[in-house]
Order: C-alpha cells, then structure tokens, then sequence
C-alpha cells in the first residue's frame, strides 16, 4: 500500500460511542505529512476522544486509521502521544529525566532498562524544552508548564513521524507556549506532522496551518486560510463562539463585530 | 520488649517465625508500593479477604492442609475475586470501589460458612484453619517459611523484571499503551504478583489484616523518598521490620493475635513517618507554615511603615509602635516583626522609641510591590 498523497493521517468513518450515545459520529480526517494541525471545537466535542480512538487508547465502533500508509497497530513507532498533564499523577515518586525516559521505552522493548543512551536522548529533549537543569527533580515540585514541557519532551525521545498532542496549551504560562511553538516549528522543519487539540482561537491562525473543526461529527477541514472561517465556527460552536480572531481578515470576516460575538469575547 | 534479643538466634521456633514474617512483610510491603501508587489500597483487602473461601475448599477438596495446598487455594480465590471485581466494572455501572466492597464481602461471608462447616466435621484433622482468620506466627513450620520465601523470591524477581513496565503502568497506562506495551497483560501480571505477596501472608497475619500490610508499609516509605525505587525497598523494609517485631511479640506473649500486633507495629512506623519524615512529615510542613507566616507578618508591616511614611513629606519620619499596632490587630507581634526589620537594615528606632523607614527598606517594600508578593494588605 503505498502513500496516498503523502498524507500522515488517514482516519476514515470514525464513530464512537458510550453507551449508545455517539462521541464521535462518522469523522473522517486526511492529513498531510509535514503539516501542523489543530483540532478546535467546544467542550465535549470529542476532541480528545478522537485523538486517543486514533492512538486506540478508546476502542472505536467503526472506522479505521491509517499512519503513512499503514494501520495505526502497525505504525505505532512513528507515533508519539502528549497526554494532557491532568491525566497523571505528579505527586508520583519520580524524577523529571525519568518521566522523560519513558519515550524510549518503546524502542527499548521488554524487560531492558534504560542506560547511558537513553539518558542522552532524555537530556537533549529536555533542553531542547528548555528544562535540562531540572532533569533531577521530584516531578511534583514543577508548575503546571514545566509539567507541559516534561510530557513534550517525553514525546520528542521518541522520534516520531506524527505526534498527537492533548491540550498541551492548556493553562500554560507564557514561556512555555513560546517552549511549545519552537518545538512544533521545529518539528514542521523536520517534515513531521503534528496534531494539537487546541482551544485559543485566537492562536490558530498564528501557530497552525491545518485545522479540523469537530462537534461529534466533522463540520470542517483543511488548511486554514480556506476553513478557519466565521461561518465554519459559527457551526461548530453553534453560535457562542468563545474568541474570534478579528485581525488577518478571516474569509467572510465582515460579520466578525457583531455585537453577539464581541460581548461572547468579553466573557 | 520483654525477649532477649540472643533467643532470636538460638531459639529454633523463634528464628523460624522470625525467618517467616520477615519474609512475608518484605513481600507484602514492597509489593504494596505499586498497589498504593495506583491507588488501589482497597484491592489488597478484597484479594485477602476473597482468599478464605479458597483455603476452606482447598482443604475440604484435598484433606490436606500442607501450606502450599492451601496457599494455592487462596491464590486461586483472591485471582478469582480479583476477576469478578473487573467483570462488574467492565459490565454494570457499578464503580470500582463499590465492586471491591461487595467482591470483599461474598467472599468472606462463603469463607465463613465454609469454616464453620468444616469446624463441625468429625474429622479431628480440621483444627486450626481457623488462623487464617486473625493469624497466628507461633505455629509457623520450617516448611511454611520455605513456601513463603520461595513464592515471595519468585514475586520479587518477576518484579525487578517488569520494573519499567510496572512503572510505566503506575505512572501513565494509556502512554504506555501507545509506545507499544499491551498494558492490560502488565496489569495481569502485577495484580498476580500482589495477589502471591497476600496470599503468603495470610497465615501470619490473617485475611482480616493482611491488607494493612500492602498499604502501610508503602504509605510510611512514600514519607521518606521522592523515588519508586526508593519507596520500593524503604516500604520491603518496614514490612519486615514490622513483620519480625509483631510475630516475636506475639509468639512470646501468651494467646496474643499475630495479625493485630504486627499492625500495630506497623501503625506505629506509619504515626512516625507522618508526623516526622523531613519535607512530607506534619512537623516539618508545621514549621514551614510558622517560618511562612512569620515572614509575611514582617513584610506586612514592612508595607505598614511604608503606607505611614507617604503620609509624610520628611523621609525617616517617626511612627509609634500603637499606630503601626493598631494597624495590624490580630495579625502577631508587631514589635518581633519591627525587631527583624531593624535587623535587616530596613527599619530603625529613633531615640523616642518612635520606628521610621529606612532607605534601603523603601527599596524592599516597592520590590514588594513590584512582585506583587502578598498583593494589597
């Protein structure tokens, strides 16, 4: 099977469900390889079940999902997942190197324990995120957006083709989001796809030139400048949408000040 | 305690108890470590208790009550409790914790009436089974220390062989997922090493208590260590610590439960471990409050002075103690707090006793200011 497109991610017919009640309704995505893309949409879209029914963390109902070409089972190594920091529990006795430590696991396989390599790899992603002088600390002594940078950097180690990431600009200070821009950039440079849950609206058009816009069901997609616009939103968010970027002249941007939205800003 | 220390090593039954609970708190302890860490304390009292049943029908099946025939059955019940408690979460809506209490339960409750039914039985063989209710570390045999450490060796090992994938189940299961590890076979795998550390244990301790021995142990190491490896082997510690202290009370004591005095050893490193572990421990997070508290009284009255000194024209203009008192009703003792500024440089005495901003503590109190410390007082 070869590559169609060159596209990184291929989910077809994707539906998810919880007791009979869709999370995700038939979602269909092609994304192409080298691209940096954000999945937008309102709380309980299924955001992040989508992310982690292509990573089959959550079992799907139907559908399917191809990684370059293959089945995701068969190209789990060219996979890296950025849970959101929430999902653990970082009062965990262990240290910031060994959290990123993890990323090798995969290579490293049953029973082998990390060595000298390892910590290498671990040590060049966390300066990389700008971290390394806290590679020995206790990883309940770190603010939420050092948190952020150990998952990023968790991720890196693994030298992956697609990276999927959770949210990781969820209630983060300043400096890591600038962290977490550098490292996306530079991940584009490398030719690697990556997909961000996101929800600042207000950065899309800035960070990401892919988008996804979901509410259970795909309501749109593609590149940015063609998609991220005030009716696709408006869909999405059914009307209260949350922030709207009024600079940059989005397509069809003339209805942007309406009074409804600019008082949903000021919110 | 009321044994000389030199009977530990010379009394043949005393040694041979000592060898055993060492053993088993070791186990039990260590192996509690991920149980905690996972936050499934409560899996460890299920698994006990869900045990009883297996030894009553391991000996009512066989006749047999060698040690390792009954630790076999209490292996396979405290599995199979185990298994009905993740059916019920995977097939009703009923959550874990609830699913722990009933699997908890029905399994003693059948424990129970099998015990009393083999009581009754003719058979004058039956005697004794009834140890595994409170345990008892007086009756330990050689060959009972030999299945204990042997299954407990075999634990261990399995541990250290999985540690990374143990780990990465404890910390972060769904990362471990995709970075290729079937994390639901690790699960099996851990579960059937806490399920050996129990079941070991019950003779000693009992199923009532036995759980006890998987959290505190780990509860206490966690106060000392910042590491898994650390906690690993402080809990492996304090397991046997306990284990041999309880056990030599009891079996040197007249008609004294073992289960519940090894507890109450272990209570005791626990009470010790939370009031006085450096960083984790209550004493120590107390002072850190006091040392906190002190130095936001000296900074608010640092502000005090400050918010005074603008209402004058010329700088070191004196204040009495009453008004910057009066200022800060309730809030400590002002004049220790002056005292430290004056010692720091930032504030000084006048000669009518009167207190005035220094310069360099003008300078203080805008970088107050600035870092917004404290925010408005």
């Amino acid at each position: 099977m070869t590559e169609k497109n060159g596209l990184a991610i291929e989910v077809n017919d994707l539906t998810v469900a919880y007791r009979d009640h869709p999370v995700l309704w038939d979602v269909d995505l092609e994304v192409p390889s080298g691209v940096l893309m954000a999945i937008v949409g309102p709380n309980g879209a299924g955001k992040s079940t989508l992310i982690k029914a292509m990573l089959g963390l959550v079992k799907p109902a139907a559908g399917r999902v191809i990684i370059h070409g293959k089945p995701y089972s068969e190209q789990r190594h060219l996979t890296a997942y950025v849970p959101q920091r929430g999902s653990v529990d970082w009062d965990f006795p262990t240290s910031v190197l060994d959290v990123v430590m993890m990323g090798t696991y995969g290579k490293l396989g049953w029973f082998r324990r990390p060595g000298r390599r390892e910590r290498d790899v671990a040590m060049q992603a966390l300066a990389q995120v700008g971290m390394e002088e806290f590679a020995d600390r206790q990883i309940s002594q770190l603010s939420g957006g050092q948190q952020q940078r150990v998952f990023l950097a968790r991720a890196l180690v693994q030298d992956a083709q697609v990276y999927l990431m959770d949210e990781p600009f969820q209630g983060v200070d300043a400096k890591t989001e600038r962290a977490i821009v550098d490292v996306l950039q530079e991940l584009r440079s490398q030719g690697r796809t990556v997909v961000v849950v996101h929800h600042d609206l207000e950065t899309v058009r800035e960070y990401f030139e892919w988008i996804l816009l979901l509410n259970v069901q795909r309501i749109a997609g593609g590149p940015v400048e063609e998609e991220f616009t005030e009716e696709n939103l408006r869909r999405t968010y059914g009307g209260r949408v949350p922030f709207l970027n009024t600079g940059g002249g989005a397509a069809g941007g003339s209805g942007v000040s309406s009074p409804e939205l600019k008082s949903a800003r000021s919110r | 305690m009321a044994i000389p220390l030199t009977e530990l090593f010379t009394d043949y039954t005393l040694r041979t108890v000592a060898l055993g609970a060492a053993a088993l708190g070791t186990v039990s302890g260590s192996l509690g470590t991920f149980a905690v860490l996972r936050k499934q304390s409560l899996l460890g009292d299920a698994i006990s208790h869900a045990a009883l049943p297996g030894i009553a029908l391991a000996f009512l099946l066989t006749g047999s009550k060698a040690p390792f025939v009954l630790v076999l059955g209490a292996a396979i019940a405290g599995w199979i409790g185990t298994l009905v408690v993740m059916a019920v979460v995977g097939a009703t809506r009923i959550k874990e914790d609830s699913a722990l209490g009933i699997v908890l339960s029905v399994f003693f409750g059948i424990g129970l009436v099998l015990l009393t039914y083999i009581q009754k039985l003719p058979n004058a063989s039956q005697a004794g089974l009834d140890r595994f209710l409170f345990g008892q570390a007086a009756t330990m045999l050689e060959r009972d220390v030999i299945v204990i450490a042997g299954l407990g060796a075999v634990a261990l090992l399995v541990t250290g062989l999985f540690w990374k994938e143990f780990k990465l189940l404890s910390f972060d299961r769904d990362f471990g997922a995709t970075v290729g590890f079937p994390m639901r076979f690790v699960d099996v795998v851990l579960t059937s090493m806490l399920v050996i550390s129990i079941v070991i244990g019950l003779q000693t301790v009992g199923v009532v208590l036995m759980s006890a021995m998987v959290v505190a142990p780990a509860a206490a190491a966690r106060q000392w260590t910042d590491r898994t490896g650390g906690m690993f082997i402080l809990a492996g510690i304090f397991g046997a610590v306990a284990g041999v202290s309880g056990a030599m009370v009891s079996s040197t004591a007249a008609r004294l439960p073992t289960g519940p005095t090894i507890v109450l050893c272990m209570s005791a490193i626990v009470l010790l471990s939370l009031t006085i572990a450096p960083n984790r421990g209550l004493v120590w997070a107390w002072f850190r409050r006091q040392h906190a508290r002190r130095a936001l009284r000296v900074d608010a009255v640092l502000r005090d002075l400050e918010a005074l000194a603008g209402q004058h024209a010329t700088p070191g203009h004196g204040h009495p103690l009453a008004t910057l008192e009066a200022m800060r009703v309730g809030h400590g003792n002002v004049s220790r707090s002056l005292g430290k500024l004056e010692e720091r440089g930032f504030a000084r005495r006048l000669p009518n006793g009167d207190w005035a901003l220094t310069d360099r503590g003008a300078r203080e109190a805008a970088r107050l200011h600035e870092s917004g410390n404290g925010g408005a007082a």
